[in-house]
């Protein structure tokens, strides 16, 4: 058993948390937010001068081929600064599905691109009626001679306004909700017959809603099966779960610090509020609530690139279910311990809850993935079957 | 023991109903249902349909309706039902009360009407920075100067400000005694020179709450509520009526009814989420402690003509602290129904007038800053924390 990072690990930590640290105070981000996309362009080419853009992919394809913890290092420092930037979206999510669906022509053309900051990427999965159901997919790809016509709309496109391209989940046969015949498109974000709306998120980061109306797809840009796609979405998306994980890690981190700081700080009936022993119980609720998240999220890490899928499946949803409920509480005390300054903007704590909250919600919250583990026999498996 | 009305409760309540049906205006009661919210001449003009026969809760000596705790109670839940809006704010609900308990004839004669025609908006300036939970430390200075009083300092969280034409304030009178000896209550006219008033967003990305700053300010010595060091009596009495008052069944009741109209919409492989076993489970849990609430509530209404005067059911001192609880309860299930599409920020839109959504997008894209601001329930009139140490000291004698 071994818990600590290697040599490498530790350089990659190391000069991640550098750049927030010197790049990426709350003021810092406050500005970045107002740019253009929502997010900085600087920043982003300061990711890939580091290789964290290449970071998870083969080095045969110019990459650094950096594992689940490589990512989990990023998305920790990440969370902790509450970055703005596109990179679950473009590295995590169409980078994963590149990564474990594309062909080798398919890579060698755009990993280079990502990697150096050139393209960023977005994944459109969810659809209006798709909750947190991956292969609840109604957008149809139709055959068209040489190529595909896509017809549907998508929901919800992390970062999607920002995308130079979008992978699109689309079915190419089967009924909704069937595990066959969905398949992956590589999609020009300004293809003809492809609409955009972006708009803010809740914790302050840009989506999108799409409209695909008759946009055409090359073959060459399908990626994988057409019609078997879905082993590789179910893979990428837990690997995105466990990257989610890191992330929140991240900012549970920094929430306790900040909170911790404050209890030591603020003064009202001439103490310290930290003097105050209903509070001082509190922030050793949220301290249990941190360092349990922070072993779920290296369970996750590991566990995610697993091939066994319902074992892989299983330790995610385990760990998204932590997550998600310390989100809560870490962030609800967290409030309550800043009494008023915490419900504003103008300080960053907020900003972290929202963050939090919106990170139980991507890819299925507390209650969806609690159902899929049991659904599962749980994580010792169903004792019957065995 | 009955939980049911008396004969002459029920003819109330539909004489309330009947009062509303032919009052209140049409579009006051579309926008409310839509949950949008009202422009401060609409509640203005609510206020003054609502106080017709009298403010609601005031009695019939002060231009009140004179109701007993019931009808008060019936009242507001048909007013919510309906809906109408309920008051106009904290001038009828904390310093009306204020002043025609403690403020002099010629106090009464010139607020207490205007408040009750909704002329005059007023805001809370208690909180400073410095002075939160432990509000008896403010800092914000009245000195005596002549027939005007000086007033220098800031107030912040003030609630509404920004609309409001006057603030009470509770400021040091004297700083030289035990601080809660030293505070004095006093009523200021925001137009006064040296007063400003800056916003403070919130994490839901709404205006509400403000910082006021006083700047040599010149007050009237008339506009001193009651005896100058006598203001912190004077503000219990009105913390009292605030936190002891609202449970906030109403608020919870509707974002329960909204989270479940949610629910029904959405889908989960096929099958409502309404449907759901474990989605069903969670709504009834709240829904056991919101009806425990509400008898509680109800006791505390009921026993009220039965307890000597100045004293109140001990039961009434749980009802902010648990309502507070409800609410923010209730507000993670309004986040559970909505699920992932609760990520949209559309304010933006919203408050450009350029949103289109279908009703079940516009209900699950509020649930979020909904949740968020629910937190500050159990931080505003009170942290939780506090209520608790006042209930374990005063009620439970520890
Ligand atoms: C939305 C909103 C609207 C508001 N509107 C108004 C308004 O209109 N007018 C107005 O005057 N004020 C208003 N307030 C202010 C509100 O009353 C204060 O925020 C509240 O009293 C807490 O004070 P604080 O924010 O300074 O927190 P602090 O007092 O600094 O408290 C910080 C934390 O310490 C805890 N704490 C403090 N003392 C103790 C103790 N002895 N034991 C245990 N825990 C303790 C608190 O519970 C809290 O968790 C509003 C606040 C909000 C959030």
């Amino acid at each position: 058993m071994n818990f600590d990072l290697s040599e490498e690990q530790r350089l990659l930590k190391d000069s991640v948390e550098r750049l927030m640290l010197d790049s990426y105070s709350f003021g810092d981000r406050r500005k970045y937010q107002t740019e253009k996309r929502g997010f900085s362009e600087a920043m982003w080419a300061r990711y890939a001068e580091l290789g964290l853009l290449a970071l998870p992919f083969a080095e045969e394809h110019g990459g650094f081929g950096g594992g689940a913890v490589e990512t989990m290092i990023v998305m920790e420092a990440f969370g902790k600064a509450l970055i703005l930037e596109p990179y679950f979206a473009t590295v995590v999510l169409a980078g994963g599905l590149l990564r474990l669906g594309a062909s080798e022509a398919q890579k060698a053309e755009l990993i280079p691109l990502i990697a150096e900051g050139r393209t960023k990427l977005a994944f459109a999965y969810a659809e209006p009626q798709s909750r947190y159901d991956l292969v609840d997919v109604e957008t149809r790809a139709k055959r068209d001679g040489d190529g595909w016509i896509l017809n549907g709309s998508k929901d919800l496109v992390l970062h999607g306004d920002a995308a130079d391209k979008i992978i699109v989940s689309a079915r190419t046969a089967g009924d909704t909700r069937e595990n066959d015949g969905v398949g992956l498109f590589l999609v020009d974000a300004d293809a003809p017959g492809l609409t955009r709306r972006g708009y803010p998120t809740q914790d302050g980061l840009r989506a999108a809603d799409i409209t695909l109306e008759r946009v055409r797809v090359e073959t060459a840009n399908v990626i994988g099966d057409p019609a078997g796609a879905f082993p590789v979405i179910s893979r990428v998306a837990d690997e995105a779960v466990a990257a989610l994980c890191a992330e929140a890690v991240g900012s549970f981190t920094q929430m306790q610090a900040i909170t911790l700081d404050y209890l030591k700080t603020r003064e009202q009936f001439g103490k310290k509020i930290g003097s105050f022993q209903v509070l001082q119980h509190r922030a050793v609720d949220m301290f249990v609530d941190l360092e349990q998240s922070r072993s779920m999220a290296i369970y996750a890490a590991i566990m995610a690139v697993e091939s066994d899928a319902s074992e892989r499946e299983r330790a995610v949803s385990a760990a998204k279910v932590q997550i998600g409920r310390s989100a809560k509480a870490i962030g609800q005390q967290s409030i309550q311990l800043h009494g008023g300054i915490g419900m504003t903007m103008e300080h960053s704590v907020g900003h972290y809850f929202k963050h939090v909250t919106m990170l139980d919600t991507l890819f299925g919250d507390a209650e969806h993935h609690l159902r899929r583990l049991a659904a599962l026999g749980g994580l010792s498996g169903d004792q019957r079957m065995e | 023991m009955d939980l049911a009305f008396t004969k002459e409760e029920r003819a109330f309540r539909e004489e309330v109903r009947q009062f509303l049906r032919d009052n209140v205006l049409p579009e006051i009661r579309r926008k409310l249902a839509e949950g949008r919210k009202l422009a401060k001449d609409e509640i203005a003009a609510g206020a003054r349909i609502l106080n017709k026969r009298g403010v609601p809760t005031w009695p019939k000596e002060y231009g009140g309706a004179g109701w007993t705790l019931v009808q008060q109670y019936i009242f507001e839940e048909e007013v919510r039902a309906f809906p109408a809006q309920l008051t106009f704010g904290m001038g009828e609900s904390l310093v009306g009360p204020v002043i025609y308990t403690f403020g002099s004839e010629v106090q009464k004669k010139y607020y207490l009407p205007r408040i009750a025609n909704a002329e005059d908006w007023w805001c809370q300036g208690f909180s400073e920075p410095g002075a939160g939970s432990d509000l008896a430390s403010l800092k914000t200075r009245a000195v005596r100067n002549g027939d005007r009083y000086v007033v220098d300092g800031q107030k912040i969280w003030t609630s509404g400000a920004q609309y409001a034409d006057w603030i009470f304030c509770l400021v040091r009178t004297d700083p030289d005694v035990k601080k809660q000896q030293g505070i004095s209550f006093l009523l200021i006219d925001l137009k006064t020179p040296g007063v400003t008033v800056r916003p403070i967003r919130l994490i839901d990305g709404d205006h509400v709450v403000n910082e006021v700053f006083f700047d040599s300010v010149r007050v009237p010595i008339e506009n001193l509520v009651g005896e100058e060091n006598k203001g912190w009596g004077y503000a219990k009495y009105l913390l009292g009526n605030e936190r002891f008052g609202d449970a906030g069944v109403g608020i919870s009741k509707e974002r329960i009814r909204l989270a479940k109209e949610l629910a029904e919409r959405a889908c989960v492989r096929g099958a409502r989420l309404i449907d759901q076993t474990a989605f069903r489970e969670k709504v009834a849990a709240v829904e056991v402690q919101l009806k425990a609430l509400e008898i509680t509530q109800l006791r505390v209404v009921a026993s009220a003509s039965k307890q000597q005067k100045g004293t109140q059911d001990p039961a009434s001192s749980i009802l902010k602290l648990r309502g507070s609880e409800v609410e923010q309860a209730s507000a993670e299930l309004l986040m559970d129904a909505a699920g992932p599409y609760a990520l949209r920020d559309l304010s933006q839109e919203e408050r450009e007038g350029r949103n289109e959504p279908p009703v079940g997008a516009y209900g699950a894209a509020r649930s979020a800053p909904t949740y968020f601001y629910s937190r500050a329930a159990s931080i505003y009139s009170g942290s939780s924390e506090i209520q608790k140490n006042i209930i374990a000291k005063a009620i439970l004698g520890l």
